[in-house]
């Protein structure tokens, strides 16, 4: 059917024929149909994604080491996992070792995608070619790319030391090395470092480099994406008025790129409190502990220790971090984000 | 503005040297993206020995792809995949029908209370998967067993743990892919409902018939999302799972690497092969589903 012919149909006067009941009828039946329509995707969503925040919540009241019955955990003891949880040491350390995680993956992703939808985002030959190899990464498995990143840092026939030993550069131990980076390149120069200007372990920096490369594709593609709603008569107006390209970039490029900037911001920020599989893959089976992050912890409380209850209240301390750092990264930026029309 | 419309519009065309610039780096980053690929499979062609060496061969100096034959028969493969197509395949149908049923509702219907469900919707992305691993776990775990097939229910009362719906039914909701058949269905010119409802046609009836074929590329995406997601998830099916009968590929892969963890050859040629799917897929169905995903991020 034509869109004329349906022009044609709606003058029909269908209007006068429809009395008010029936038509009040017809609404509920909508009404309902919309309910009936939503209801599938709500019932799952409300069965393991919302109604499971609630239960780790009670959850983590308890002291469920010996778990008896869904609502029964244990013994009831407030807020006691929580108290436990902001006096330990090891806690302390693994969000240290998360925020530490996030510092390192979140700029430089953020860095990258904005370069490559960059070089992209014009007339060049292989576009697609790119494209699909920077996504790749996305779509494969994190365990098999955690295993062939493993073969590839391997400590002693690895090819990452081989590359090194080429470049005449000591051997490094990389996913198993609890050193800290700085540490490590103090000792090249001479210079011993110890405590906090250690840095971050080579362990925790190797991980967040594979994870860069994981995401990276995904982020480029949505850069890319924002770039392209940019009006290329910008450029040419500022062109005419003597803007190199940095000030293309600076006063054009970048105010234009912001929502699109803040949107991989929370969704890359949220994505690196949440890792997970390659710490878990990567490391060897006595973690480093300068790379073990939070989700880490939860996991050998959870399901090692079987320690529910307190690895319940590990996972909504974590959720709490990630809801206020979504908000302020949200009010944050709200106010410089510029809307192109 | 005004002195851009004066000059006629033409394609953003680049200098010839700027190009050359471009591609050097375009094309450095894709081989440090591209190498672990490029290294899985070299190193998966190798014999044992040969992966020892060092500094290590590029090209196999003697191919071996039997590698290959020995991995697919070391660990209970066969087994992995089946489960993790029976797993991915129900996840694709699930996402699929609740996606476009609920897409439907947010964009097409009426109703009170509409508005505030999807910033609801929208709300639970960001909830960490690691909070609700340990009560999903509970919950899951006490379950009742209407159906005593050990696939679809543990017939020792646990629930629904060490089973198929366990790995797939909580899966079977994705509020990104609801959020992109939304978008796509809210392009969809209102004249054709309009004419539609004149012919007598129901919503289902309308979805069905003209929302649904003229959504291809959007149903891909989901689909293909919904495959990725499933067939690469990890960590949910490992604590939901204890025994290789309904272990998925990755949990698979994870116990053979631990297991096989010197034998980069097979380890490799087995990383290998449970990559295969997804990218098979992906190159297939990659134009409409990088442009749906960037689509989806336009409106963060």
């Amino acid at each position: 059917m034509t869109i004329g012919q349906t022009a044609e149909r709606l003058q029909l006067p269908t209007r006068e024929r429809t009395t008010r009941t029936s038509r009040r009828a017809a609404l509920r039946w909508e009404r309902l149909q919309g309910y009936g329509f939503l209801s599938p995707a709500l019932l799952l969503l409300l069965l393991f994604h919302l109604l499971p925040v609630f239960y780790a919540l009670f959850l983590s009241l308890f002291d469920a080491r010996v778990f008896r019955d869904m609502w029964q955990p244990g013994r009831f003891i407030g807020s006691g996992n929580y108290g436990r949880l902001l006096t330990t040491s090891e806690f302390a350390q693994s969000l240290a070792n998360t925020v530490w995680f996030a510092l390192i993956t979140v700029p430089l992703g953020l860095f990258l995608a904005v370069l490559f939808a960059q070089l992209l985002n014009a007339r060049i030959w292989g576009r697609t070619g790119y494209r699909v190899t920077y996504f790749l990464p996305y779509i494969t498995s994190t365990v098999a790319a955690a295993v062939v990143w493993r073969w590839i840092f391997q400590p002693r026939v690895g090819v990452a030391n081989s590359v090194l030993q080429w470049l005449g550069l000591p051997a490094q131990q990389w996913a198993d090395e609890p050193r800290g980076v700085v540490q490590l390149f103090g000792q090249l120069i001479g210079v011993p470092l110890e405590g906090w200007a250690a840095g971050p372990s080579l362990a925790l920096v190797t991980i967040a480099l594979v994870s860069v490369w994981y995401s990276v594709g995904f982020n480029t593609v949505i850069a890319l994406a924002g770039l392209t709603t940019i009006p290329t008569d910008l450029y040419e107006a500022a062109r005419i008025d003597g803007a190199n390209r940095w000030h293309l970039f600076r006063h054009i490029t970048l105010p234009l790129l912001t929502p699109t900037l803040l949107f991989l911001l929370i969704v890359e920020t949220i994505r690196s409190f949440q890792s997970f599989d390659f710490f878990y893959q990567m490391m060897a089976a006595v973690p480093v502990p300068g790379a073990k992050v939070v989700t880490i912890y939860l996991y050998e409380q959870g399901f090692k220790s079987f320690n529910l209850g307190y690895a319940a209240a590990i996972g909504m301390l974590l959720f709490a971090i990630i809801f206020v750092l979504t908000l302020l990264q949200f009010r944050a930026t709200r106010s410089r984000v510029v809307y192109a029309d | 503005m005004a002195l851009a419309a004066s000059v006629p519009r033409r394609a953003f065309r680049l200098p010839r040297s700027s190009q050359i610039a471009r591609h050097a780096v375009l094309l450095g980053f894709g081989f440090l993206i591209g190498f672990p690929f490029i290294w899985m499979l070299l190193t998966s062609f190798k014999p044992f020995e040969e992966t020892l060496s060092s500094p290590p061969t590029i090209l196999p100096v003697h191919w071996r792809p039997e590698n290959y034959a020995e991995a697919w028969r070391a660990a209970n493969f066969p087994r992995f995949f089946l489960n993790s197509g029976i797993v991915s395949l129900t996840t694709v149908g699930g996402t699929l029908l609740t996606s476009v049923l609920a897409g439907y509702a947010f964009a097409r219907m009426r109703f009170p209370g509409r508005d505030a469900l999807f910033l609801v919707f929208l709300g639970t992305m960001m909830i960490p998967q690691e909070v609700t691993l340990i009560p999903n776990f509970v919950l899951l775990s006490n379950l009742p067993c209407p159906i005593p097939v050990d696939t679809i229910c543990n017939p020792k009362g646990a629930g629904w743990f060490d089973t198929f719906t366990a790995i797939s039914v909580p899966w079977w909701v994705s509020v990104f892919s609801i959020f992109l058949l939304r978008q796509f269905f809210l392009g969809i010119p209102n004249e054709l409902w309009e004419a539609s409802q004149l012919d007598g046609a129901s919503h289902l009836g309308y979805l069905w018939r003209v929302v649904v074929p003229l959504s291809t590329p959007g149903l891909l995406t989901v689909g293909l999302y919904a495959f990725v997601q499933s067939w690469k998830s990890f960590l949910w099916p490992l604590v939901m799972t204890s025994r290789p009968d309904v272990r998925p590929v990755q949990v698979g892969l994870s116990t053979f690497a631990l297991e096989n963890g010197t034998y980069y050859h097979t380890l490799m040629a087995a990383s290998a092969f449970t990559i295969v799917p997804v990218v098979i897929l992906f190159i297939l169905v990659q134009r409409h589903f990088l442009d749906s995903i960037a689509r989806s991020g336009l409106k963060g």
